[in-house]
């Protein structure tokens, strides 16, 4: 089916609790998909285990039609697969280009010799990625703890970005932002959907899923209940079905 | 800063016309720059309080004095500041210090006893000093990485386990009896010049009278040498050099630090290491400049005033804030402080209470102005 | 098979949650074997006295630790009482006044004193933001040096003799088979056996401790204290006048070590200005053994004199056996490290709620 990233039967134990049972979908690329599920789904333990914090407990990873095993967060990093945090995961007390090349620091050589931190490149590639997001930050000198927390999310996603990410992960991209800034937000997951990336997307907020999701994938104490594609469904089923009433149409 | 604060126009009800341009009373444009720079413009305060309070103050010989007094608080200050930045504390340096400065006069004065020509007796004392010292840092940063012990606890212990150990070789009695050339080592200047006379080279000029010595200039320290060296390499390290960005990320956020791929582990035991390698550089220069190997009795408080220069400097003990330059303003400016106090006739007790004010007022201006820093 | 390996595990959590008892046992024990003089009466008696002073400032950095903050000027202001006693008792005892009452009278008024610095020191915490270590080091410095001044490097002296005798005293005094007699030494016959139970020391400092102990664990005010570590924000927005309630807790950490301070000038006749610098990093450690975490939120006044205790057992012991003090730094400091490790293996185990 040419999916970006998929999982099959993919099953996660925590000692007698079974959080994620044999869960099997997948994500195209340049496609948006939702993921739903009340708290206690398994929707965090599932995208953990693709983004390297957990091992799966039995099923495989496919990434671009090759299984791949993914043991620690490097390797998720280095396939291409990125994940944006609730807690964006931004360092407070350094500026924007900074924490856009966190652990990944550009450094030049002077006096032929002695290897220092390439402030200038790193300034001019954030410059770069940040307006191929049309984003807009005054002055990319300055430190994080004075953005709002769209530019926030917008500095985490154009790390990503500037990454390579073939695959993002987001969780709870809009939630404690205002009404202006969540419209931006999903602008930019519209915009990377259509620069070819495959993101998958666990909110609340059902309808920002509604308004950006492609697909829908319900989960449910563990387990994939359902998937629908977002024309096809509306609210209400997709609530009915993540708290478990029974009268839904498949 | 893009803006030198000007942003911060608005929040204090300055005059202002929205974004981008800010018209700023001209005391309050005045007031940034002073509040960002306040321990240098505070150093040079005391300098010219000092300079009327006490006669041979303001001397070449006196400030080159303070330097050369200052030059352990400086390691010691620079030490502390890279484990600050990451949030932690290193309360061992102090008696790390001790330890290397015993071990390496021991050794010093056995080689020396058993007739080793003195550049080598001193040269393998020293180096056997520094490399004990890299040991209580391994242990602690591995403790504190590995075993998620807090750093306070955990070089606490060393602390004591350093302590025991060094008064075990010293059986609580300095060390003696060591090779001469050290001193004249540790307490000699690059440039002698005798006014009209002779000038020579990293010693005094041969054939001097005692009663020229009074007209002997002395210029540069050799301890300033060796702690411009040292300091220049730690302060491009943490400016210029991954480590050094990687040293504030940690401190900054240690979950962005892991999720961004840094190896936390690694750098906070090499940190700690780092530090402690610095406490025991100091210990062995400690010898050079006393003559003796003597371990660190409890009333010093090294580790705190280390600290304390930190603090005073501009770092934040929450951590991701701090600069080798600022900690060597602190470390000289409490330093100063004494030697100005003490030449004014003040009674030294003064400058406890003197430090302690200092370092209530460096964290309120701190705080005061969140941005600056 | 079940049934064993739960039977062994609560057998382990059993254990792991009294660790510190045993480990007090098991050296208490290792002493007497190792000592003639260790377990007994005698040996009994100087544990408790060495460890007054530890008691107390233990119990003045329990409060503060378990707030999460830190009070580095104990040893210190301890120092600064035993001077400021030592001199008030000698102004009066030379002004004609009785000793017992200039006595008295010097401990009040030095009470009294020594608050100021827990009040400054929380004043500065809560209401200016300083970070405890820096404004508890700073008041370290300030008290260190209104010490030094007040004596000039002279150590107070001249007490009036009716100090020594308190200082150095005990509760209970018992003639086997004769007499026993309440803080009043007997007159004894060359030969006799006199037994001295428990220093006065002892009986002064546990009346505190056991009053501000009922007061942590039993009232509102000792409640909002672990909320406050707790979670200052939750706190804050309970309605608690966070505030205050810091400057309060500096305060009895400022007066435990005034009280330390008092009775150091009576057992040893004298005021020293850093008399109680040894003991700051013990108070610490006896603390962190006991349970409590420098994060903050938990810990317990039982942990702490259970924590001073090892340590007091601890350096009577290696006196007593004649081995340097040296190696009781070593000593301490891998304790307190078993202490947190243990803490972090069994987290379950040590911080309970009861």
């Amino acid at each position: 089916m040419g999916y970006v990233l998929e999982v099959q039967n993919i099953t996660k134990r925590f000692g007698g609790l079974v959080a994620v049972d044999n869960v099997s979908m997948g994500v195209n690329a340049g496609e948006v998909v939702g993921l739903l599920g009340d708290n206690g789904a398994g929707k965090s333990t599932l995208i953990k285990m693709v983004s390297g914090v957990y091992h799966p407990d039995g099923g495989k990873i496919f990434f671009l039609g090759k299984e791949t095993r993914i043991n620690n967060p490097m390797d998720a990093l280095f396939l291409g697969i990125e994940t944006i945090y609730q807690d964006l995961a931004l360092a407070e007390n350094l500026n924007v280009y900074s924490n856009i090349f966190l652990g990944r620091e550009k450094l030049k050589k002077i006096l032929g010799m002695i290897k220092v931190l390439d402030h200038d490149y790193m300034l001019a590639e954030s410059k770069k990625v940040l307006k191929k997001l049309e984003i807009e930050i005054p002055s990319l000198k300055n430190r994080i703890s004075m953005l709002s927390g769209g530019q926030r999310q917008a500095v985490a996603i154009s790390r990503s970005l500037y990454w390579d990410a073939k695959f993002l992960i987001m969780d709870e991209p809009t939630a404690a932002l205002g009404i202006t800034e969540q419209k931006k937000v999903l602008d930019l997951v519209r915009l990377l959907r259509s620069q070819g990336l495959g993101i998958i997307i666990i909110s609340h907020q059902l309808h920002d899923v509604f308004s950006v999701a492609d697909r829908l994938v319900i989960m449910r104490r563990g387990e994939k209940v359902a998937e629908r594609i977002t024309k096809d469904t509306d609210p209400n089923e997709v609530v009915g079905l993540i708290v478990g009433a029974e009268t839904v149409k498949r | 800063m893009d803006d030198d604060g000007a942003h911060l126009a608005g929040e204090w009800g300055l005059i202002g016309n929205g974004v981008g341009t800010v018209n700023l009373k001209w005391s309050s444009r005045l007031l940034i720059p002073v509040a960002k720079n306040w321990a240098v413009i505070f150093l040079f305060l005391l300098i010219a309080v000092f300079s009327f309070t006490g006669r041979g103050f303001f001397s070449l010989t006196n400030f080159q004095n303070i330097i050369h007094l200052s030059t352990i608080f400086l390691l010691l200050s620079a030490a502390e500041t890279y484990v600050i930045i990451t949030g932690g504390i290193d309360l061992s340096v102090g008696f790390v210090m001790g330890l290397s400065s015993v071990l390496s006069a021991k050794i010093m004065q056995l080689l020396h006893a058993a007739a080793l020509p003195q550049p080598m007796s001193i040269l393998i004392g020293g180096m056997v000093g520094i490399a004990i010292s890299f040991i209580p840092g391994l242990i602690s940063g591995t403790l504190i990485a590995r075993l998620n012990v807090p750093p306070f606890i955990a070089t606490l212990g060393m602390w004591g386990v350093t302590n025991g150990i060094t008064l075990h070789l010293c059986q609580g009695f300095p060390i003696s009896f060591l090779p001469s050339k050290l001193v004249e080592l540790g307490n000699g200047y690059l440039l002698y010049v005798l006014p009209g006379r002779a000038v020579s080279f990293l010693h005094k000029p041969y054939g001097l009278q005692d009663t020229q010595i009074r007209e002997l200039i002395r210029i540069f320290p050799n301890s300033l040498v060796f702690s411009l060296v040292v300091l220049f390499i730690l302060w491009h390290v943490l400016k210029h050099s991954r480590f050094g960005q990687h040293t504030y990320a940690i401190g900054g956020s240690m979950d962005a630090s892991v999720r961004a791929g840094i190896n936390v582990k690694k750098h906070l035991i090499a940190i700690y290491t780092l530090s402690s390698f610095l406490a025991g550089l100091a210990g062995v220069f400690n010898v050079f400049q006393t003559g003796i190997g003597n371990f660190t009795p409890f009333s010093s408080m090294y580790e705190l005033f280390a600290i304390a220069g930190v603090v005073i400097g501009g770092a934040s003990l929450m951590g991701g804030k701090g600069s080798i330059v600022g900690s060597c303003i602190g470390a000289v400016m409490i330093r100063l402080l004494e030697n100005g106090l003490s030449i004014s006739g003040v009674e030294p007790f003064y400058r406890f209470i003197a430090v302690g004010l200092i370092l209530i007022m460096a964290v309120v201006i701190d705080q005061m102005f969140p941005e600056l820093f | 098979m079940n049934r064993n390996s739960d039977k062994r595990k609560s057998l382990l959590v059993f254990l792991g949650r009294r660790w510190a008892l045993i480990f007090l046992v098991i050296e208490s024990l290792v002493f007497s074997f190792t000592t003639e003089a260790f377990f007994s009466l005698k040996g009994i008696q100087i544990v408790l006295f060495y460890g007054t002073t530890i008691f107390l400032l233990g119990t003045a950095e329990t409060f503060v630790i378990i707030t999460g903050g830190i009070d580095l000027s104990v040893g210190f202001v301890m120092g600064f009482a035993s001077i400021v006693s030592a001199k008030i008792v000698v102004m009066l005892t030379n002004m004609g006044v009785p000793p017992a009452i200039s006595i008295l009278l010097g401990m009040l008024i030095t009470w009294m004193i020594g608050l100021v610095p827990g009040y400054v020191n929380g004043s500065l915490v809560a209401r200016l933001n300083v970070p405890p270590f820096i404004a508890t080091f700073s008041m370290l410095g300030i008290t260190h040096g209104t010490s030094e001044l007040l004596i000039r490097g002279v150590p107070a002296k001249n007490l009036p003799y009716l100090a020594n005798a308190i200082g150095n005293g005990y509760f209970i005094y018992l003639l086997p088979g004769k007499a026993i007699s309440f803080f009043n030494k007997p007159v004894i016959q060359r030969g006799e056996l006199l037994l001295e139970i428990i220093p006065n020391m002892v009986v002064i400092a546990f009346v505190f401790i056991l009053i501000f102990a009922f007061l942590l664990k039993r009232s509102k005010f000792g409640q909002h204290i672990y909320a406050i570590g707790g979670s200052t924000d939750a706190a804050l927005r309970a309605g608690i006048n966070v505030k205050a309630h810091l400057i309060k807790v500096y305060m009895i950490s400022s007066f435990f070590a005034t009280l330390s301070g008092t009775v150091y000038m009576l057992q040893y006749v004298t005021g020293k200005a850093d008399a109680g610098a040894p003991f700051l990093l013990d108070a610490i450690v006896a603390v962190v053994i006991g349970g409590a975490s420098l994060y903050g939120g938990i810990g317990t006044i039982g942990g702490t004199i259970l924590g001073c205790l090892i340590l007091s057992v601890l350096e009577t012991g290696l006196r007593m056996m004649g081995v340097p003090t040296f190696d009781k730094y070593i000593a301490v400091g891998v304790i307190l490290i078993l202490a947190v490790l243990i803490d972090q293996f069994f987290p379950e185990l040590i911080h309970r709620e009861e």
